[in-house]
């Protein structure tokens, strides 16, 4: 059994929201670097541009990369073998509290749908636990936008809508959307489970590395006929028409119900932040 | 290089004539911040023909709400907010002679329609490109609403705010052509 302060879970978050929000992770950047080369429209190389340059200067300054400073959606990845004193919960919005404060983050939360007052400090984060073997854990804080996250949905679909009824659903959902989630985008699906199970898949796929390889064959394959797909559409750096609509598509999947295919779109920005460390 | 169109508030019916949909602009002058709070609140004014907090009259509204700003600078990082959610708000303040908006995304038609009708623009700034664009402020005053925190309406003072003209006063849209040109069907 390992003993974990919660000071350092606090400690931990604290350093992860800030850092998400001033740092783009470098395969971002990278990725933004190679559609720009390959960008034929004169203001969507002028807007890729731009957000490169934004996102040095971010870095460089220590300021936010978005005004939009995100509802906070924390993943924890917990250790069987780990053992904390004290509400886990409570040391995790602790750490988004300070953060917010300290770090001149937006406080975009509000208490509650319909009398929304802000909380004025971001809190409460949405918390995702899951507990696996070993004495470690895991946390990964990834800020999410509002514009972004405005356009994402969860639609059942039935088994003969097949993967040209998800495809299908994807362009529709993302051309729809046009410039709104602020392209170039990345695009998390969740396949599979139920409801609930397929929305937040979608959000771990967004979590996973831009330039991974999916180990299921079918999968990889979708992801990259997707990709091409979307970016056929034309909707361009910010929508104002262009090749670079998405950076990558990302698909996570999961069993299903003989009845159901679930299929979650969780579309995000290009500022798309998350950070992880291990304790 | 694409041509850059310098313009200077105050706006006039001239230059609003004078754009098209794609135009380029840096934009220097004065604007004011508002979204979604704070268009409620103006429009429940307007329906009470009661005083508006700012002069309404050919300004620009930049849909925006910062983060806070760090000791010495005016403001923090300060980009566009997804413009489709003022839509609901935006024809009265046209009608009580607003001339400009800047945010970013597509608006209803009802928008492009109000644009022909009163002789206004829509334009759009880089949205994510906050830390950039809050270069470009370089004065911001609190004028209504300090409840709303980041939603309240400020004053802006800009130098060569970069946007660009996206829904003209002759009904076009450069969304809308933009993507018909890049579209693989």
């Amino acid at each position: 059994m390992r003993y974990l302060d919660l000071k350092e879970v606090t400690s931990a978050v604290y350093h992860l929201a800030i850092d998400a929000c001033y740092d783009i992770n470098e395969e971002i950047l990278d990725s933004l670097k190679t559609y720009r080369k390959k960008e034929e429209s004169t203001l969507g190389k002028i807007v890729i541009d731009k957000i490169i340059e934004n996102d040095i200067l971010a870095r460089n300054e220590k300021m936010p990369i978005c005004q939009d400073t995100g509802l906070t959606v924390v993943f924890l990845e917990i250790g069987n073998n780990v053992h904390f004193k004290g509400d886990i919960y409570q040391a995790v919005n602790e750490g988004v509290r300070n953060a917010y404060i300290d770090g001149y983050l937006r406080k975009s939360v509000v208490i509650h749908p319909f009398h929304r007052i802000n909380t004025m400090d971001n809190t409460p984060a949405i918390i995702h636990t899951k507990i696996v073997m070993g004495d470690h854990l895991k946390i990964t804080v990834a800020p999410k936008g509002g514009g972004s996250e405005n356009v994402s949905l969860v639609k059942m679909l039935i088994p003969a809508d097949g993967i040209e009824g998800v495809k299908k659903l994807v362009l529709d959902t993302i051309f729809e959307a046009g410039g709104k989630p602020c392209p170039p985008i990345i695009v998390g699906l969740g396949i599979g489970g139920n409801l609930e199970k397929a929305a937040l898949l979608a959000k771990e796929a967004l979590m996973r590395d831009l330039n991974d390889q999916n180990s299921d064959e079918m999968v990889a394959k979708l992801e990259k006929e997707l990709l091409e797909e979307i970016n056929r559409l034309g909707i361009g750096p910010m929508g104002f028409g262009g090749r670079t609509t998405a950076l990558a598509v990302k698909i996570n999947t999961y069993p299903c119900h003989i009845a159901s295919l679930p299929v979650a779109i969780n579309i995000q920005c290009h500022a798309a932040r998350h950070k992880s460390i291990i304790l | 290089m694409t041509n850059i169109k310098k313009i200077t508030t105050p706006i006039t019916k001239d230059m609003i004539k004078s754009l098209r949909a794609g135009d380029i602009l840096a934009i220097t002058g004065t604007i004011y911040t508002g979204r979604d709070a704070a268009h409620k609140k103006l429009v429940a004014l307007i329906k009470e023909n009661k005083p508006l907090p700012f002069d309404i009259k050919d300004s620009i509204l930049y849909y925006v709400g910062p983060t806070p700003a760090k000791p010495g600078k005016p403001i923090g990082s300060a980009g566009p907010t997804s413009s489709y959610r003022m839509d609901p708000y935006t024809p009265y303040l046209l009608a009580q002679g607003s001339l400009i908006s800047i945010g970013k995304g597509p608006r209803s038609q009802a928008i492009k329609e109000a644009l022909v009708q009163y002789q206004g623009l829509y334009l759009s700034a880089i949205g994510g490109a906050a830390a950039l664009t809050a270069d470009s402020i370089k004065q911001c005053d609190l004028i209504a609403y300090p409840e709303l925190g980041a939603e309240a309406i400020y004053k802006l003072e800009v130098v060569d705010f970069f946007a660009v003209v996206t829904y003209d006063s002759y009904g076009n849209d450069l969304l809308e052509t933009g993507i018909s040109q890049y579209q693989i069907k």
